[in-house]
């Protein structure tokens, strides 16, 4: 496993992995080991962003701590939400039909295999509550759209490049709408807010169809 | 309990505090004031503890009563401030009687006043954080015309007799900011690099507490792929498709897809919340 650190200014690195698995991996490891002094750990498609209090942590040992660190020790488990929930959906979606021509299959068997296979959330981003969902199952790589919405609206359910996932609440995207659902994602009041939350298993359900 | 009833919020008043670290993860941005040393200085003045929440206030055109006696200070945009019709010295703190009228003026330098109250402006914490952030909508809504906001109990601190800081107001000329090399760096071209720094930038008209879009020469980029999306740093100068830098502010997308060719050293961070739109500035190396 290759490891690269790159410069985030004056107190924070970003970590650079080979695949989404080590980034995984390697976030899980950091988070383990509960080093002091550390702020944010903040795991994305390729990086691991390590955000720390250099008066606690100086970048440099936060270099050794992340070099030192054997990711393929770690759990999977460590620090996720091993639970899984189910989202009730709607395949209805704007695009539903564009972006299964686009993949080279119907809207229902799209549907059929979005909805039967297991997700996980790979990481968060985007939006408070936006989960980034991988499958192991998934063989598409869907393409954005051109020009992105300007409103998704809440509960839209989306495909965008390997990624599977379901807007918190309304705002811009270039996703692909292929359904809806009216599940809370996303709420400031609880605890924890988000739903989606990196390592949770995710099942769709479909509820109907348009 | 004392309270300021604000009569006129001006463009856009917000309440911030220091934001809320550590949710990142959860798409959440640290958000909170732009000019974190004018809500520091505006704390340390009227004797707050760090940290407390303030209103920033954005070019001025602000009024307020104030429902009993309060300790407070304006820091950070310099324009004229007055109480009852009597000017207040900028960057000092003041106290307020009973029903009297507090006003910020139009800045003359910078752009984001602070308005610290001694005790803090109390809303309801929302993660952690009084702060609104203008990207996410989280915490409170920008503060409308008549309406009451609740100052919190006075802290055990007193208020300092003397001012202990020199502070200076916001420059108008050109401003000079420090960059910290950015992670993707190597995606762009030794022209680029070399741009970046020779060449001067002024502050676009679309500058908010997300961005601040900067006009000069495009960057060029050398590798010209598509990017991961990956999580950045306050401070952040994103370049787009079309070659123009963007630096990245508190109520960022906590993950961007645009590569970072460098970042604002932290201490410079609160002049570039200060820019006015139209002015000039240079980068320097850290």
């Amino acid at each position: 496993m290759s490891r690269r650190l790159l410069p985030s200014g004056d107190s924070a690195l970003l970590v650079e992995c080979d695949s989404l698995d080590e980034v995984l991996a390697l976030h899980d490891a950091l988070a383990a080991s509960d080093q002091p002094g550390v702020v944010e750990l903040v795991p994305a498609a390729r990086t691991i962003l390590v955000a720390v209090d250099p008066a606690t942590l100086p970048l440099e040992s936060a270099a050794t701590w992340v070099r030192r660190i054997p990711a393929e020790a770690a759990a999977r488990s460590a620090g996720r939400a091993a639970d899984g929930v189910t989202i009730r959906v709607t395949y209805d979606g704007p695009d539903l039909r564009t972006t299964a021509s686009l993949l080279g299959v119907t809207a229902d068997a799209l549907v059929e295999l979005h909805s039967s296979i297991e997700w996980r959330v790979a990481f968060g981003g985007f939006a408070p509550g936006f989960g980034y969902l991988v499958s192991d199952d998934w063989p598409f790589e869907v393409p954005r759209l051109d020009a992105p919405r300007t409103r998704v609206p809440a509960g839209s359910v989306a495909l965008a490049g390997s990624f599977g996932g379901v807007y918190p609440r309304q705002s811009p995207g270039g996703w692909r709408l292929i359904g809806r659902t009216g599940a809370e994602l996303w709420n400031p009041e609880a605890q924890p807010p988000a739903v989606l939350l990196p390592g949770r298993r995710v099942r769709f359900e479909a509820v109907g169809a348009g | 309990m004392t309270r300021l009833r604000v009569e006129q919020p001006g463009p856009l008043a917000l309440v911030e505090d220091v934001g809320r670290p550590g949710l990142a993860h959860l798409g959440v941005a640290g958000s909170g004031a732009l000019d974190r040393g004018a809500l520091r200085l505006a704390n340390r003045l009227v004797g707050n503890p760090d940290g407390l929440a303030a209103l920033e206030l954005l070019v001025g055109g602000f009024r307020a009563r104030f429902d009993g006696e309060a300790w407070f200070a304006v820091t950070g945009a310099w324009g004229p401030v007055t109480l009852d019709g009597r000017p207040v010295a900028p960057y000092t703190a003041a106290r307020a009687t009973d029903g009297s009228v507090l006003e910020v003026g139009m800045a003359e330098r910078g752009i984001r006043y602070v308005l610290g109250v001694r005790g803090g402006i109390e809303v309801p914490p929302v993660l952690g954080s009084r702060s609104r952030d203008t990207l996410a909508a989280i915490g409170p809504d920008a503060v409308e015309a008549g309406q009451v906001l609740a100052i919190g109990p006075e802290p055990a601190a007193s208020v300092p007799l003397l001012d202990q800081e020199a502070a200076f107001p916001p420059p108008d000329g050109q401003v000079t900011i420090a960059l910290l090399p950015g992670p993707r760096a190597e995606w762009f071209t030794d022209s680029a690099l070399a741009v970046l720094f020779d060449s001067p930038w002024r502050l676009s008209e679309q500058a908010d507490r997300i961005g601040a879009r900067l006009v000069g020469p495009p960057l060029e980029r050398r590798i010209q792929g598509e990017l991961a999306s990956e999580a950045t740093v306050p401070g952040s100068i994103q370049v787009a498709g079309g070659g123009a830098p963007t630096v990245l502010l508190a109520d960022r997308p906590v993950t961007g897809g645009y590569p970072v060719i460098a970042i604002v050293a932290p201490g410079s961070l609160d002049a570039v919340a200060q820019l006015r739109p139209g002015q000039e500035l240079r980068f320097r190396h850290a």
